[in-house]
This record gives C-alpha cells, sequence and structure tokens, in this order.
C-alpha cells in the first residue's frame, strides 16, 4: 500500500517537472500580484507594512488556485484515474498523496521565498517570520479545501473559474486566522495560528474524503 | 501464474442508468476460467458502459455482480482483480514508455511480467525509453495493452482492443489473449470486429 502512495507521489513530482508550469507559474504570479500592490496603494511605507501581511494571503491564496484546476483534470482526460480506481489503495489515500505531491511543488516554494516578498511589503523582523509561519500551515489548507473543488469541476473543460467561486467561501476562515495571526499587538501570535494548524489539520483529514465522493461520481 | 486458478464472474439482471435515462437493462452473464465474451451491439447501444459499470466506475441502477475465485486467500474485491484498458490510453505523453509502465505497475500491483518482457510481447522493446508523446496511436495501444501483462489480474475488460491495431499487432494480441484464457483468466471485449478466438460466448445488447 505504501508503496502505492510512493508511485503516485514520485509520479506527480516527475510530471510536474517534466510538464512545467504549475509551480513556477504559481511563484511569478505570486510575485506580480505582491509587486502591483504598492503601485496601486501609493508611496505610504506605514500603510503598506501594516496591510502587507493581508497581501501576502491574498496572493497566496490567488496564486494557490491558479494550478489547481489540473489537479484531478490530466488524469482524468487520459483515462490515469480509471487506473487509479482499480488500485488496491483507496481513492482517498491517492487523493491525499496527490494533494500533498501539489503542495511540494506550488505551495512549499510560495512559503521560501515569502519572507522575500515580505521585505518588498517593508515587513520586519517579527512580522515577516510570522507570515511564513503562518502560511507553512496555512498553504496546505488552501490545497486540499482546493482539491474539494478540483474534484468536482473534474469534469468540465473550463472548470478554473467556477473552481475559484467554489473555493474561495471554504477558505475565508483560513484567511482571517491567517491574517490575524500576524497582526501584532490585537491578538497575541500563538492563539490564531494554533486555530490556523487546527484548520489545516481537519483539511488534510476531511477534504480528500470530500474530493474522492466527488470523483467517483464524475465518471455518471 | 497458476494454472489452478478457478475464477468466475456472474451478473445478474444488470441495468445502468446514466442521470434519469436507463442506458441498458437486464444484462446477464457467467464467465468462467478461460472463456471469452464479446459485447456486440450497435453505436451508442451501452457497450462501453458496461464494461466500465462492471470495472464499478458507474453506480448500478439494479441488479448484481459476483466474483468467486479459488486458490487465493486474500479477500480482493472484483475492482482489484480486474484490468480495464478502454478508449483512453492512461498514458502521460511526457514520461518515458519505461516510466509510464512502471508507475502502471505501480498502482495496479501484484507484478507478473517487468515492463521490459511485456513490451517485448508487443514487439515493442526499441521504443522503451521514448516518451510516450512520440509514439502512433497503434503504438500507443500496443503499450497501452502491455500493461495487461505486467500486472497480474484475471479479469480482463477491453473496449474496443482492435482500434489502431495493424494486422500483426492483431496477431500479437489474440496470442496474448489466448495465453490469458490458457492460464485460468477471464475477457470481456466490447467490439464490433470480432477477435476470432473459438468458443467465444456473445453478449448482444440491443437498444431499449
Amino acid at each position: 500500500m505504501s508503496r502505492i502512495l510512493l508511485v503516485i507521489f514520485l509520479r506527480d513530482l516527475m510530471l510536474a517537472r517534466r510538464v512545467g508550469g504549475g509551480g513556477v507559474l504559481g511563484l511569478v504570479f505570486f510575485l506580480s500580484l505582491v509587486t502591483i500592490v504598492p503601485f496601486a496603494i501609493g508611496p505610504d511605507l506605514h500603510l503598506l507594512s501594516r496591510i502587507g501581511p493581508a497581501i501576502l494571503w491574498i496572493a497566496a491564496l490567488l496564486a494557490s488556485l491558479l494550478g489547481l484546476d489540473r489537479l484531478f483534470q490530466a488524469d482524468h482526460e487520459d483515462g490515469s484515474l480509471d487506473q487509479m480506481l482499480l488500485s488496491p489503495a483507496p481513492l482517498e489515500l491517492i487523493i491525499l498523496v496527490k494533494c500533498v505531491a501539489h503542495w511540494f511543488v506550488t505551495g512549499l516554494p510560495l512559503v521560501m521565498l515569502s519572507p522575500l516578498f515580505s521585505l518588498m511589503l517593508d515587513l520586519d523582523g517579527p512580522a515577516l517570520w510570522a507570515v511564513a509561519a503562518t502560511l507553512l500551515v496555512g498553504t496546505p489548507a488552501l490545497t486540499f479545501l482546493g482539491a474539494i473543488g478540483a474534484a468536482l469541476t473534474v469534469t468540465l473543460r473550463r472548470g478554473g473559474l467556477l473552481l475559484s467561486i467554489l473555493v474561495v467561501p471554504l477558505t475565508v476562515p483560513v484567511l482571517i486566522f491567517g491574517v490575524s495571526a500576524t497582526e501584532s499587538g490585537t491578538v497575541p501570535f500563538l492563539t490564531p495560528f494554533l486555530v490556523l494548524s487546527a484548520l489545516g489539520l481537519a483539511s488534510i483529514a476531511l477534504a480528500p474524503i470530500a474530493a474522492a465522493a466527488a470523483l467517483r461520481g464524475a465518471g455518471q | 501464474m497458476d494454472i489452478a486458478r478457478r475464477c468466475n464472474l456472474l451478473i445478474e439482471d444488470l441495468s445502468v442508468a446514466r442521470g434519469e435515462r436507463v442506458v441498458f437493462g437486464g444484462v446477464s452473464l457467467r464467465l468462467d476460467s478461460g472463456e471469452i465474451a464479446e459485447v456486440t451491439g450497435p453505436n451508442g447501444v451501452g457497450k462501453s458502459t458496461l464494461l466500465r459499470a462492471i470495472a464499478g466506475f458507474l453506480p448500478l441502477r439494479s441488479g448484481r455482480m459476483s466474483w468467486a475465485e479459488s486458490g487465493t486467500t486474500d479477500s480482493a474485491t472484483l475492482a482489484e482483480r480486474l484490468h480495464y484498458v478502454g478508449h483512453l490510453d492512461a498514458l502521460k505523453s511526457a514520461l518515458t514508455v519505461r516510466e509510464n509502465l512502471e508507475i502502471g505497475l505501480g498502482i495496479l500491483g501484484r507484478d507478473r511480467l517487468t515492463p521490459l518482457e511485456a513490451l517485448a510481447r508487443m514487439e515493442l522493446a526499441h521504443v522503451f525509453d521514448l516518451p510516450v508523446g512520440y509514439l502512433s496511436a497503434g503504438q500507443r495501444r500496443r503499450v497501452a495493452l502491455a500493461r495487461l501483462l505486467i500486472a497480474d489480474r484475471p479479469l480482463w475488460l477491453l473496449d474496443e482492443p482492435l482500434t489502431a491495431l495493424d494486422q500483426h499487432a492483431r496477431t500479437l494480441l489474440k496470442a496474448i489473449v489466448a495465453d490469458h484464457l490458457k492460464s485460468g483468466g477471464l475477457m470481456l471485449a466490447a467490439t464490433h470486429e470480432p477477435l476470432g478466438l473459438p468458443e467465444t460466448i456473445q453478449v448482444r445488447l440491443r437498444a431499449i
């Protein structure tokens, strides 16, 4: 069983590397969002550093949504999903592994580069690391919640937009606690951070079940 | 491969609906080790749907299926005991033939022939390290059929297996199917062109 899951994990990493697009594109999109906001807001450094964490979080949310529509669609279109349904491994675990691989390719680079992008928004010391920490535990939640939308829209040729509309409301709690953990002064860091971690763990545990149910129904 | 394996697939009064529309109803079939059945009928009558329903990809509207197997002790479900090769070949163009077959084996489990041996049976060993994207439609289909040989599963469900195959590849496929049946396997094919194997059970679907 664990061998099957390892094969699928390595397969998805290999495909991401060969086919390209997804991860790097998301990162560039993230960068362009973070770059464009200061132009819109104007040269007010104080304002910028106050809303910086919120900008980074919204950029991370939009960048995560970008590559999600292909998460299951590519495998559905070429019949690979049928082979996965015939596997001895339960579909729920296969989805879990696919989401983890997707996060490795799209979420993790975002987290690792976020301190650099934070500097561009004039965040300093503690706030900078707080944003990176919240993104580290928050982006998996975005990926897994997005997997539900990706599974529901797997048969739609242009499902990307519908996926975003379906997923964005689900991510509101993640966004609220992610940003409030980084706001210095109003609340202590740890309380919203722990709620955010709980949201992440809950979505990892529950979203694969919902996505598997959606994918099984997609064949009809 | 154990010759002593005895399997049997029993389908009783199967009907499948897509949405509100009943695609077909009242299909019954009994298939034992070494037997092959061909599902025939005009386009759109539900041949592919029948195979996909047996594979477990579609919910049944009514009827039941049962799978019995002697000589094994594990409690594998029907879905874990069958191969399905449909119109979509489940191959990734960006990966090589070797990688595709190794992944196929990894997902299905229970290895029988190595990917290279299986590909040699389909006389395609020379493309082993080429990306699948470079292959022709017929070659892709042969790679997809080679997957039948790398994972040991007794029931083969083939949807139009002869599509895109040339005369030589058709005889290769027939030989592979004959070997499979001889070793106690079962096969159900949806096809317009008979494979021409002796003692084929005919399942005719009619429009309802």
